[in-house]
């Protein structure tokens, strides 16, 4: 299913050089990168990064470990400040702003390695995903006045039905650190969707997760596109998610773009499989002589 | 059902404080003795102090090592103010001015921790806890340079310069002198159960929340557009703000007082407390505060090793409070008690 919603969608070229979705060419991209770069010291971790999404784009972002993926995330986020470039949200220059404030824009994203509130509840997490859209102000909260009432009662369904969207209402009450592994990362994104974000990166979302749990997954990704009508961002080692779902694939090796293009542009882009599929494969292929 | 337990767990702890205030009201007409008589407000003084403090540490997790400069800056505040309106008011109700006296010892310390805040809470961890350690004193020293006396009814006050008119009631480091002593029990424990609300009705609402994700982990809350300094500097307001009520009840209660009551010992006392009770445990708290506070005088023979049995109780609580096993298993006889990590992990 997953498979044939992303080839229907034809890309078509935006002025600056990339590519969006047909449907969204019409429209305001969400996010515009123009040569975007930072330094560490003398380490360019990213350099000269630039991506136009549009506003319901399944974007990807792929490469080796190390090549400056998660990077561009902080980068987006402003975790880290840009040495160089520019970031548009809508139009709007993210380079003056914090990470809160960013947020507060719209762009939420997961983590590579999952930063959740473990000692709190799932349905904690997502309320505190919910803090902007919900606001109730200290004195109501500590004098209990109707405003608390009514904005719990408001963030309890908001988070239900949040937490509906991966079937997990039923976890509501246990706490986020003792859930398995493929669970914390979808309440990370439910977390995440909980801002109400224009922009949704998903840092490895499929990382741990089993064969089955992935192809959910896929699914998911696409309706939360659909029903939220959101652009998505992702890092993924899986390139069965990657390939499946995504509809424009950018691969970085050394903080560089080496390639873009559509799943089938870049599985057969010999540059790629040269800095990367074949390493993965052959990768898989000695797991699996391990295995046997 | 979550929800439930956590309402169920807060009036048990609303209970076990109402009924320590109705067997004391009873005892207290039935053969209490005078030495303990006279502990029963330094006790809700201290129990609110602690709270407060809980609320930095255990719920905010910043370590603070200066609480007792905002009870100094409540004291001060709540002593002058009653002994001022009684002079300026000997009709007022009694009960009327301790209270103006407690509000008005919360606000001034509240507008202090507003300042003190803005540049400690840029600090982090251990930065943070010397910065506090040295803004307890500094505050300390600052209250000696300060002067007020009474004319009559006008009340006079200067900085660094004591020849001011009047009877003096407030002489730098020599401190306060009479104080009307208007602090009585009921209001110790009002005090407390004001606290205790303030501080879980905060817990359990949208900004205890961001409060909690912010000490728990810093970069996942600032990712869902959570404004870390703010949620900080409200735990560390609040906090201020109930040390300055409790520290206002405390002055209230005695003829006298001088600066040197509320140095680093003091401080850290309040912090034994806490950790004692367990970190982020209001209930615990207010059970540990009491009983450590009457442990030297149930020790009475004893007292001079009051401070031994403090630090060796102190290790035994960080050897055996830390051991997971122990954890497990105090975890499984107190159902309601939620485990809290006291910092974010690694990475950040
Ligand atoms: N704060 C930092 N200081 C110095 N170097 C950094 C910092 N953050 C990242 N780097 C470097 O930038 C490069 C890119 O790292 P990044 O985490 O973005 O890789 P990645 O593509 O996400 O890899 P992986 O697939 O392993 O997650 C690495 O060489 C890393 O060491
Ligand atoms: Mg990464």
């Amino acid at each position: 299913m997953s498979e044939r919603k992303r080839t229907e969608t034809r890309m078509v070229p935006y002025p600056s050089g990339s590519f969006v979705p047909e449907r969204d060419l019409g429209a305001q991209p969400v996010l515009e990168c123009s040569h975007l770069g930072i330094e560490f010291g003398g380490l360019k971790a990213v350099e000269d990064f630039n991506i136009v999404m549009g506003p319901t784009e399944i974007g990807g972002l792929i490469g080796p470990n190390g090549a400056g993926k998660t990077t561009i995330f902080n980068l987006l986020t402003k975790v880290y400040q840009p040495t160089h470039g520019s970031i548009l949200l809508q139009g709007r220059d993210l380079n003056p702003l914090t990470t809160v404030e960013v947020n507060r824009l719209g762009i939420a994203r997961t983590f590579q390695n999952i930063r959740l509130f473990t000692n709190m509840t799932v349905e904690e997490n997502v309320r505190i995903g919910l803090h902007n859209q919900i606001p109730c102000g200290m004195f109501s909260g500590i004098l209990r006045l109707p405003a608390y009432f009514s904005a719990e009662k408001k963030q309890h369904e908001k988070a239900m039905e949040l937490l509906s969207i991966f079937d997990m209402t039923g976890l509501a009450d246990v706490k986020a650190g003792s859930l398995p592994y493929g669970a914390q990362r979808r309440l990370e994104i439910v977390r995440a969707l909980a801002t109400a974000p224009k922009l949704l990166l998903l840092d490895e979302p499929a990382a741990g997760m089993n064969p089955h749990e992935t192809e959910e997954l896929m699914e998911n990704i696409i309706r939360i596109r659909d029903q939220f009508r959101i652009a998505i961002l992702l890092i993924e080692h899986d390139m069965k998610l990657v390939m499946g779902i995504c509809e424009d694939i950018c691969v970085l090796n050394f903080g560089r773009i080496i390639a873009k293009g559509t799943p089938e542009q870049i599985q057969n882009n010999p540059v790629v499989i040269e800095a990367y599929l074949g390493k993965q494969r052959s990768e898989a292929g000695a797991e699996k002589e391990e295995k046997a | 059902m979550k929800r439930n337990s956590k309402f169920v767990s807060n009036l048990i702890t609303y209970g076990i404080v109402i009924a320590a205030w109705l067997i004391c009201s009873f005892w207290m007409g039935n053969g209490m003795s005078s030495s303990l008589k006279a502990m029963l407000v330094p006790i809700c003084c201290y129990v609110v102090l602690a709270i407060s403090l809980n609320l930095t540490v255990g719920i905010s997790g910043e370590l603070s090592l200066g609480h007792a400069g905002f009870m100094a800056i409540g004291a001060f505040t709540g002593a002058i103010l009653s002994t001022w309106i009684i002079a300026a008011f000997p009709e007022m109700n009694k009960d009327l001015v301790l209270t103006l006296a407690v509000v008005g010892g919360g606000v001034t310390t509240m507008i202090a921790g507003a300042l003190i805040g803005i540049p400690v809470l840029r600090l982090r961890g251990d930065y943070l806890a010397i910065v506090t350690l040295a803004f307890g004193e500094i505050i300390r020293n600052i209250l000696n340079m300060f002067y007020f006396s009474l004319d009559g009814s006008r009340l006079f006050g200067s900085f660094g310069n004591p020849n001011i008119p009047g009877k003096m009631i407030y002489n730098g480091a020599m401190g306060i002198k009479g104080v009307k002593m208007l602090a009585h029990f009921n209001a110790g424990v009002l005090l407390i159960l004001f606290a205790l609300a303030v501080v879980l009705n905060l817990i359990n609402s949208r900004s205890g929340r961001a409060i909690m994700a912010t000490r728990d982990n810093r970069i996942a809350a600032e990712s869902v557009g959570i404004n870390i300094t703010k949620y900080k500097m409200m735990a560390f307001v609040t906090s201020a703000a109930l040390a300055g009520m409790a520290g206002a009840l405390y002055a209230n209660n005695f003829y006298s007082i001088q600066s040197s009551k509320f140095n680093v010992d003091t401080s850290i006392q309040i912090l034994v407390f806490v950790v004692m009770g367990g970190i982020g445990n209001m209930r615990g708290t207010v059970i540990a505060t009491t009983l450590l506070y009457l442990l030297p005088e149930l020790l009475r023979d004893f007292s001079q090793y009051r401070m031994l049995i403090y630090a060796i109780m102190l290790i035994l609580v960080m050897v055996l409070g830390n051991n997971p096993l122990l954890r497990n298993l105090w975890m499984n006889i107190n159902p309601f008690r939620k485990p809290l990590k006291r910092r974010a992990k690694a990475d950040e």
